[in-house]
């Protein structure tokens, strides 16, 4: 069991040092590199000189790594192109209001995504499942920018209920950007909520299906303990690697959502530094935003661990 | 007269088809069960049996709804009432015991909260008298230390002990009816004999009624007072189990009974052609009118209904009862002698093979070394006659798939060789053996739903091995694949088929068809039956025997089911965890068995006739690896001796009767052993 | 050989029922129409737009919807109408290739993942985990910043990154396959690697990899128009969904068909695509609601 945790971790490990690897030599393999690419047509002379002996870019490709690696280890991503900031220093505030917003569209989605998926299992092919399922369907489909275009339209244009557009400052406080994030919270969470209510049904109806759940049954246990006891613990165990995925794919999600929201996020931070070609700052961005992937997918292996009996009594014989 | 504790009155149940047709599924069911009374249901899949148990508790699949008919049970219809008070009745009042324990207990709780459970649902008991209540049922059905018992997931179990826990919790609600469905299927022979000897020990204690489902005619012989049989949704025969089994007067049971393989009769069994229908292709006149040997027009327009006959007391679904009840016994005659033409010709020669399932380590890997000092398969000395059927027998685990697989090259051997034609080695890798020593080995696979490739048609599965050995091509394959076919007595209809079309016997016939399509010299048959139902079954090994008659093949023939290896071997070899434990002609390992893991084998089998009772002789203790050192059977033996069978491997001793086994008792003390019993 | 023929015969007749049991339900049915309708619009339309969409006409800025102007203009007096209904083409090609590319790379390194096991096996699945864990949206953009977003630039790095998941389905199906006693029966009689796969295997993972590529193509569709939306898809004045919706979104609040109308586009066909894929999957036998969309 100990020796199992550590080698789920050492595999998180592993795949973070698979991705700088990829984010260091994308950067290196495509044509051009970080100065010629941002300064474009000047980049000749002493224009280009002084900008690689900033980023240090005429030692040999592994050095630059490892230095870069060590760099990350201790939250320093270098400086950024553009300006003459700490990456670290612009990054700070912004990831943080992101991870507000994630984490709110998680904690909202989830419990509605269970809900969901166990009312429509259990009222399989019946009014609520047709009526939920349908709806589902085309909440998951929708595109975030389209879903949240559309929000703005219909809530923050039409009905005037909320406002449309996120104008805090970056530096902006929690209770400060909550107004703010209830538009933004529900077009992220919808593709989420919807995906992983589907998956939440299948896994109930699978197990629903199952040899013991029809035993419980003839055993005489009342249905609603047979829900709790003998169906839900089985039924959503298997659920929390796919549900730890979906979260992942909200990533995605959730920088497309802050551009239409101009919030002051990691999103807003991807698309400027891409457009400037800030490649420093794209790099930083790539290596975080897999360790927050990572790291949810750890808690789920390590969550699945814990609760599987089958995996537990690996303890208990070792 | 015993009262009746449940009726069922004209139960119909079935699905709508996508059609939109009803289909029944249980066609117009009645009968009844007294207190105290074991009723078994016997029936081939899909005969209906399991729905029929579990309408008995209120109980209809999803999918499928009741048509029309009652189940009474206490002057209420069961059928009809609401959930709240069938959870009343569930578990308290009527319990079931299902088919594969391991997928009936929830996962996740714990052996001793599952049996809680049942407590707390059904009885008033508490918290102090529950946990009393639960060891004392853990002792009940016999399991080892209760507390600890307690305390275990499902998963920890094994299949016996699964079962057994089934058992206590069924009875944690003192039901007045238990129902049992297929509750020993998939267990060892030994421990299913043990199973269905608790059982009999309970159904005699509590007095409770019993209603035993199963496909068993000898696990049914064992426990049943009375037998119902089903057949295509109907129940054509329902009466005491002495007149149904000796005095079969419907000719479907007349005929599965002459089908069935038994110990106490060597020799091939009567087949019986075709197979059951699917639900709903039967529109009028008798669902076997197909497949029986007694029918005339009248059954092809007229549907039987069920008679009564006061003689026997047994009712009947036939017209021609009558004619059956001169027919009446099952003699011995029906049975067709084998005779192999074997030649003193060595073909295969098996010398000191052992074969490790042990994960190398990477140094040895690089060495080419297999570092395992306790293999799974070991010291195996075997040499195969041409023409002849050698089978191997044993309980799971025994190793006798895994040498299978190291002849066909599929597993690679640790130690020992395997000679083939005496003078070419076969070689531990599939792809350095040449294609003619490919294509003179064969191998059948025990489900054929798995051994074909669902997306092909028989004609691509059967012309693949045409095609492999013998480059033929277009007409000539053609031609050569109806040929094969038409060996394995299926028409030229069935080459467009896709496996789904056909039915189970059908299914296995094309493998067969593949086999020998090959022009192998020996075949290797990996419990080749045992997925089929029993009619089905005589048809493939009667199949099987008059291929080798004409082609001359050898077999080696692997089995758990020791009367279909009496039925159709000429010498058989006893496997136990890896290890040779006795290897003789079948004849006299039948009738003499001298090794103590054979005399347990043989005793624990089931015959389906009320008369013959299983002897058990030794615990049915799973062991998870065989010993290190000294005999293999040492923690099972009745006979031990002592520190000599736990530290010496036995030495092989020959009877005057041509067995030949590993034993550190001489023969002949065994056989006094034996008889003093 | 008149083998062949049959077998091709057997694959129309195949594709014939698949077709016929997705259509036989309401919603595989509808998906199927909404997504022959796009597929006809996109082919065809070109033929008889009404008006060029690339016609400035500043005097016909944001004029609402009428009998002339079906859908209304836009902040450049285009008409929306001819700019919708041609701005799935290019979104329906490059997705549909993708898949295409997604499919066969994904597929065949699946295969082979599952087939030979072992180190290759497990070195190959952390590397493809590595890139499942940076975000599409970021690997996509930066891909497409540093090569421009010509079609050929976009069709394979779409097929590259929505291949990965493909890889994982591949290989997890090759690995229920090649346990099953019919390939064990094939090694047994001596067939070549090659035959086992194209002939055993191939048959039995094909239609997971063909619902695994149906999805893809619908999420793939949903990221193209992302980042066309982000203005790193199609380059203007070619009209794209996603761009449209980007462009007229500041403008909304006053004219907002200038967004429905490419929402509506957009969706119908995302939904019309999701639609068949799940009948397609129900039709094959695949339950595909447990897949995450990753």
């Amino acid at each position: 069991m100990f020796f199992l945790v550590i080698k789920r971790i050492l595999l998180g490990l592993i795949t973070l040092f698979i991705v700088s690897l990829i984010t260091f030599a994308g950067v290196e393999v495509l044509p051009g590199d970080a100065c010629t690419t941002y300064l474009e047509r000047q980049a000749f002379g002493q224009a280009l000189e002084a900008c690689y002996d900033r980023l240090g870019l005429n030692v040999p490709a592994y050095e630059r790594y490892i230095s870069w690696a060590w760099g990350v280890l201790q939250w320093d991503f270098g400086y950024s192109l553009s300006g003459e900031m700490k990456i670290n220093e612009v990054l700070g505030p912004k990831v943080k209001n992101s991870l507000v917003l994630a984490s709110a569209s998680i904690l909202i989605g989830i419990p509605i995504a269970l809900l969901l998926g166990i009312i429509t299992a259990l009222w399989r092919d019946r009014l609520p499942d047709i009526i939920i399922s349908t709806v589902t369907i085309f909440s998951m489909t929708i595109p975030e920018f389209i879903s949240a275009t559309l929000l703005i339209l219909i809530v923050a244009i039409w009905l005037e209920w909320l406002p449309g557009i996120v104008i805090v400052p970056t530096e902006a406080s929690i209770s400060e950007l909550l107004p703010n994030i209830i538009l933004p919270v529900i077009a992220i969470s919808m593709i989420m909520t919807a995906h992983m209510a589907r998956m939440v049904r299948s896994s109930v109806i699978q197990v629903m299906a199952s040899d013991y759940v029809q035993m419980a049954i003839l055993k005489g246990v009342p249905y609603w303990k047979m829900v709790f006891r003998h169906v839900l613990p089985n039924a959503l165990l298997p659920a929390i690697n796919v549900v730890a995925l979906t979260i992942a794919w909200l990533l995605g999600g959730v920088v497309v959502t802050e551009v239409v929201f101009n919030y002051p996020g990691l999103g807003r931070l991807v698309i400027e530094s891409i457009s400037n070609r800030d490649l420093p700052v794209v790099q930083a961005l790539a290596i975080i935003l897999a360790s927050i992937y990572v790291g949810i997918n750890l808690i789920a292996d390590l969550a699945t661990l814990m609760l599987n009996p089958r995996l537990k009594s690996l303890q208990i014989k070792k | 007269m015993k009262t009746t504790v449940q009726k069922i009155n004209n139960l119909t149940i079935g699905f709508q088809s996508q059609k939109g047709e009803q289909i029944s599924i249980l066609k117009n069911i009645s009968t009844s069960i007294n207190q105290g009374e074991t009723v078994g249901i016997v029936g081939e899949s899909g005969s209906g049996k399991s729905t029929l148990a579990l309408a008995m508790m209120g109980y209809v699949k999803h999918g499928l709804f009741t048509i029309s008919g009652e189940c009474i049970f206490h002057s209420n219809n069961l059928l009809e009432m609401k959930n709240k008070e069938l959870e009343n009745i569930r578990g308290r009042k009527i319990a079931m015991i299902p088919q594969n324990a391991g997928q009936s207990l929830t996962p996740n709780l714990k052996i001793g909260y599952q049996i809680d459970e049942a407590l707390k649902l059904h009885t008033d008991l508490k918290q102090t008298e529950r946990d009393e209540k639960i060891s004392e049922l853990l002792n009940k059905v016999r399991l080892p230390s209760p507390e600890t018992m307690a305390q275990r997931y499902p998963h920890e179990l094994s299949g016996g002990q699964q079962q057994r826990v089934a058992v206590a919790m069924a009875l944690a609600g003192s039901p007045e009816i238990l129902l049992l469905d297929e509750p020993t299927t998939g267990l060892d022979v030994t421990t299913q004999a043990h199973v269905l000897e608790l059982l009999n020990l309970i159904a005699k204690d509590s007095g409770t009624s019993m209603v035993y489902v199963s496909h068993d005619l000898g696990a049914i012989a064992q426990v049943s007072d009375r037998v119902i049989v089903m057949y295509s949704g109907e129940i054509v025969l329902d009466g005491p189990v002495r007149s149904i089994l000796k005095n079969p007067i419907h000719p479907y049971t007349f005929g599965l009974l002459k089908s069935i393989p038994k110990l106490s009769l060597p020799g091939l069994p009567n087949s019986m052609s075709g197979s059951q229908p699917q639900p709903g292709s039967i529109k009028k006149g008798c669902s076997f009118y197909e497949r029986c040997e007694f029918a005339d027009d009248d059954c092809k327009v007229n549907s039987p209904s069920l008679e009564f006959i006061k003689d026997l007391n047994t009712s009947v679904r036939c017209f021609k009862h009558n004619e059956l009840l001169n027919l009446t016994k099952i003699e011995s005659q029906n049975v067709k002698s084998i005779e192999n033409k074997v030649l003193k010709n060595e073909i295969l020669d098996l010398s000191s093979v052992s074969i490790s399932y042990a994960k190398q380590k990477f140094l040895d890997q690089l060495l080419n070394k297999i570092n395992d000092t306790n293999p799974t398969v070991k010291d195996i000395n075997i040499n195969i006659n041409k023409g002849e059927t050698l089978a191997l027998v044993g309980e799971s685990g025994s190793g006798k798939s895994t040498i299978l697989k190291s002849i066909a090259g599929l597993l690679k051997t640790k130690d020992g060789n395997i000679k083939f034609e005496k003078d070419k080695t076969l070689s531990n890798d599939l792809r350095q053996r040449d294609p003619s020593l490919l294509r003179a080995i064969q191998l059948i696979f025990q489900n054929p739903d798995e051994s074909l490739n669902p997306n092909h048609t028989v004609e691509e599965i059967v012309s693949q091995p045409l095609r492999l050995y013998f480059g033929l091509k277009g007409k000539e394959l053609k031609d050569k694949i109806i040929e094969v076919l038409d060996k394995v007595r299926l028409g030229e209809f069935y080459l467009t088929r896709y496996p789904r079309q056909l039915s189970g016997g059908e299914k296995q016939r094309v493998a067969v068809a593949r086999a020998f399509a090959a022009k192998p010299d020996i075949i290797l048959c990996d419990e080749v039956t045992s997925a089929l139902d029993v009619s089905v079954q005589a048809a493939v090994l009667n199949l099987l025997q008059e291929l080798k008659e004409d082609f001359g093949t050898t077999y080696i023939f692997v089995s758990h089911d020791l009367a279909v290896v009496r039925a159709i071997s000429d010498r058989v070899a006893v496997l136990y965890q890896g290890r040779l434990c006795e290897i003789g002609p079948s004849n006299n390992v039948y009738k003499f068995p001298s090794h103590p893991y054979t005399e347990v084998l043989l005793g624990a089998v089931l015959e389906p006739d009320p008369d013959i009772k299983p002897k058990l002789v030794a615990e049915d203790i799973v062991e998870e690896k065989p010993p290190e050192n000294g005999c293999s059977f040492q923690g099972r033996c009745p006979r031990i001796l002592g520190d000599i069978c736990k530290n010496e491997v036995p030495p092989w001793q020959t009877s005057e009767n041509g067995n030949s086994i590993r034993c550190h008792i001489k023969i002949e003390d065994l056989k006094n052993q034996q008889t003093s019993n | 050989m008149s083998n062949k023929k049959e077998k091709q015969k057997n694959i129309f007749e195949k594709i014939y029922e698949v077709i016929k049991t997705m259509a036989s339900k309401p919603s595989g049915l509808i998906g199927l129409i909404i997504l022959t309708f796009h597929v006809i619009l996109a082919i065809t339309s070109p033929l008889y737009v009404p008006y060029d969409y690339k016609a400035i006409d500043p005097s016909l800025m944001l004029t609402p919807p009428s009998s002339e102007f079906w859908f209304g203009t836009d902040s450049l007096g285009r008409d929306v109408f001819t700019r919708t209904i041609l701005g799935g083409r290019t979104a329906l090609t490059v997705t549909f290739f993708g898949s295409l590319i997604a499919l066969l790379w994904g597929g065949s390194l699946g295969i082979f993942c599952g087939l030979v096991g072992g180190k290759i096996d497990d070195v190959v699945m952390r590397i493809i985990d590595a890139f499942l864990s940076i975000p599409w949206i970021l690997a996509m953009l930066l891909i497409v910043s540093l090569l421009g977003t010509t079609t050929l630039v976009l069709i394979p790095a779409l097929g590259f990154f929505y291949g990965k998941g493909i890889v994982r389905v591949a290989r997890a199906a090759t690995h229920d396959v090649i346990a099953k006693d019919f390939i064990v029966s094939a090694r047994a009689r001596g067939h070549s690697n090659m035959s086992i796969i194209w002939n055993e295997i191939l048959p039995n993972v094909r239609d997971a990899i063909m619902v695994e590529g149906a999805m893809r193509w619908s999420w793939m569709l949903l990221g193209f128009s992302s980042l066309s939306f982000l203005g790193f898809g199609v380059s203007p004045p070619t009209p794209d969904w996603g761009l449209m919706i980007s462009n007229a979104r500041g403008l909304m609040s006053f004219a907002y068909w200038a967004v429905l109308a490419p929402i509506f586009g957009l969706s119908s066909l995302i939904i019309g695509i999701n639609l068949t894929a799940d009948a397609f999957a129900k039709a094959l036998g695949i339950d595909r609601s447990t897949k995450a969309p990753v």
